[in-house]
């Protein structure tokens, strides 16, 4: 149970917002409407998706101050505290693509079709959703968005929205490992980017390690851990997403939370 | 060489980036086109235009939430709306025009605006709604055929404004009257009462979008008989500069030379 408690931690994190967003719409409770795009808090504070607010700018609208209050709330406590936390601990597509990493590991599944995506692809795919919003004058990944359309399909009791989950589960579990939040999400690459010099982050003792590789098994951002078995030093990569599943994994103490308040580094 | 080669290597990456970003782009810019380019949709009270709506809806869904009466719903793969964003379907649920405008109040980016339903500097009032415009299919409306119905028009939240009944003898009994219903565009909010209303089995009655249900007359065009608009002459003169051109093109129809050209 031990080796499960950030894991069963971020579930109950994870459903229980989404369980609110849902009593908010089906029982009318106030304590968070709405959904991941925006939502507001007891009926008095918003908060919004930064990067969603960020497209909405570059199509050319003038969003509200109240929902350019709630994203820049939100993307300030991912800038200095949580860096890449949202995917791990917030996001519903997180209980899938994780499903879909462990049934991978578990039947040992591997990539037959040779698709190989590099890691900086999100990165990519998150510059063109701008320059998309702006040309085409419309906030280009939320009308896309398998996240999206994942949660407004839990939250909505919506239907069609589960045919491209059902997508992104495929594609990770016999396609590419990781795939949609390794590689592609640009959500995951925003926050990557943004969340790089946050506080919170993974350290490594190298002093510890016995090299028994078990934390490269199970984590979706590998090359993030390059330095394990080489350097003490925090993870500093921004793809981090403080999952803590290395945490767990690790039998020999090389690896737990830290703070990093060096920002000179 | 070494140099040479990484440069070629560098070059042919950036033409690669180049190629992946316009083509993705293009076909990813296509789709949502696609996904926008719906003919029909209804969208909340207080929506700003179209296009600009669609710019701004965050699609977080707090005015489907708000609403009490579960009109409003949230586009989904497949209706042929953009996803996520709100819309009513009056046939089934119409907008019961709430005073205090929920889902209006509840839009926290600006898509949904309380101050596009005031007018005059006074309150917000959803009567200023303009969702639609309810259209009238005469070979349908029972009315029409001179059999009495009024099913519409007792609906109509704002009866005998919106919708108001003439009086016309019905030619072909000689004998009895047809209660027809019209409908007033400056008026109707585009609520969809009358719409779900209709007991025709398709209903004879239905609220269209603004762009699809109304004309444009042009500027060119002047009601002679009222004041307001006989002004407008005046005004569009004093715009041009040249006193000549004026005169000219007023007289234009006057001028003998126009024959002779």
């Amino acid at each position: 149970m031990r080796k499960y408690k950030f894991l069963i931690l971020r579930r109950i994190i994870q459903l229980s917002i989404l369980f609110l967003f849902v009593a908010g719409n089906y029982f009318g409770w106030e304590l968070l409407r709405g959904n991941y795009s925006s939502a507001i808090i007891v009926d008095s504070l918003h908060l919004s998706d930064p990067y969603a607010i960020l497209q909405i700018l570059a199509s050319g609208f003038l969003a509200s101050s109240s929902v350019l209050i709630g994203a820049l709330i939100i993307l300030l406590i991912y800038v200095l505290v949580g860096g890449r936390m949202f995917c791990s601990w917030i996001c519903p597509m997180n209980i899938i693509t994780d499903l879909a990493f462990r049934l991978r590991r578990m039947f040992k599944i591997e990539t037959e079709v040779r698709i190989s995506l590099p890691r900086n692809f999100r990165y990519y795919i998150l510059a063109l959703s701008l320059i998309v919003s702006a040309v085409f004058g419309l906030a280009a990944f939320e009308i896309i968005s398998p996240i999206s359309m994942l949660h407004r399909a839990i939250v909505f009791g919506s239907g069609a929205g589960w045919a491209i989950v059902a997508v992104v589960f495929l594609i990770d579990l016999f396609i590419l490992k990781a795939g949609w939040c390794g590689h592609i999400c640009p959500l995951g690459g925003f926050y990557s980017l943004v969340g790089k010099q946050a506080v919170i982050k993974v350290k490594h003792d190298k002093d510890n390690c016995t090299n028994c590789m078990a934390c490269f098994d199970v984590c979706i951002e590998e090359p993030v851990l390059s330095i394990v078995g080489k350097e003490s030093d925090f993870i500093r990569s921004g793809a981090c997403t403080n999952c803590a599943r290395c945490i767990e994994v690790c039998d020999d103490n090389a690896l737990k939370y830290a703070l990093k308040f060096d920002l000179k580094k | 060489m070494k140099s040479m080669a990484t440069r070629r290597k560098v070059i042919q990456r950036m033409m690669e980036g180049a190629v992946f970003m316009g083509t993705g782009g293009l076909i990813w810019g296509k789709a949502i086109q696609t996904t926008t380019k719906a003919d029909y949709v209804l969208r909340p009270p207080g929506a700003l235009k179209e296009k600009n709506f669609l710019k701004a809806c965050i699609k977080c869904g707090q005015c489907v939430e708000a609403c009490p009466y579960d009109t409003l719903k949230l586009a989904e793969p497949g209706d042929g709306i953009a996803n996520g964003t709100p819309y009513f379907e009056p046939r089934s649920i119409p907008c019961y025009l709430c005073t205090d405008m929920p889902c209006t109040d509840s839009c926290p980016s600006g898509a949904l605006d309380l101050k596009l339903l005031t007018k005059e500097e006074k309150p917000a009032d959803i009567n200023n709604a303009k969702m639609g415009l309810a259209v009238i299919h005469k070979e349908s409306c029972l009315a029409y055929w001179g059999i009495r119905c009024e099913a519409c028009y007792r609906a109509c939240p704002l009866i005998d404004k919106a919708i108001t009944l003439d009086y016309e003898v019905n030619k072909r009994t000689g004998m009895h009257a047809k209660l027809l219903p019209i409908v007033h565009s400056d008026v109707c909010t585009g609520c969809g009462v009358c719409e779900q209303s209709c007991i025709a089995e398709k209903a004879a009655i239905f609220v269209l979008p603004l762009d699809k249900s109304t004309g444009e007359v042009g500027d060119h065009y002047i009601k002679g008989w009222e004041k307001k608009d006989e002004n407008r002459i005046n005004d569009d003169v004093k715009k041009v500069d040249d006193e000549k051109d004026v005169e000219s093109a007023i007289d234009y129809l006057n001028d003998n030379d126009l024959i002779d050209d």
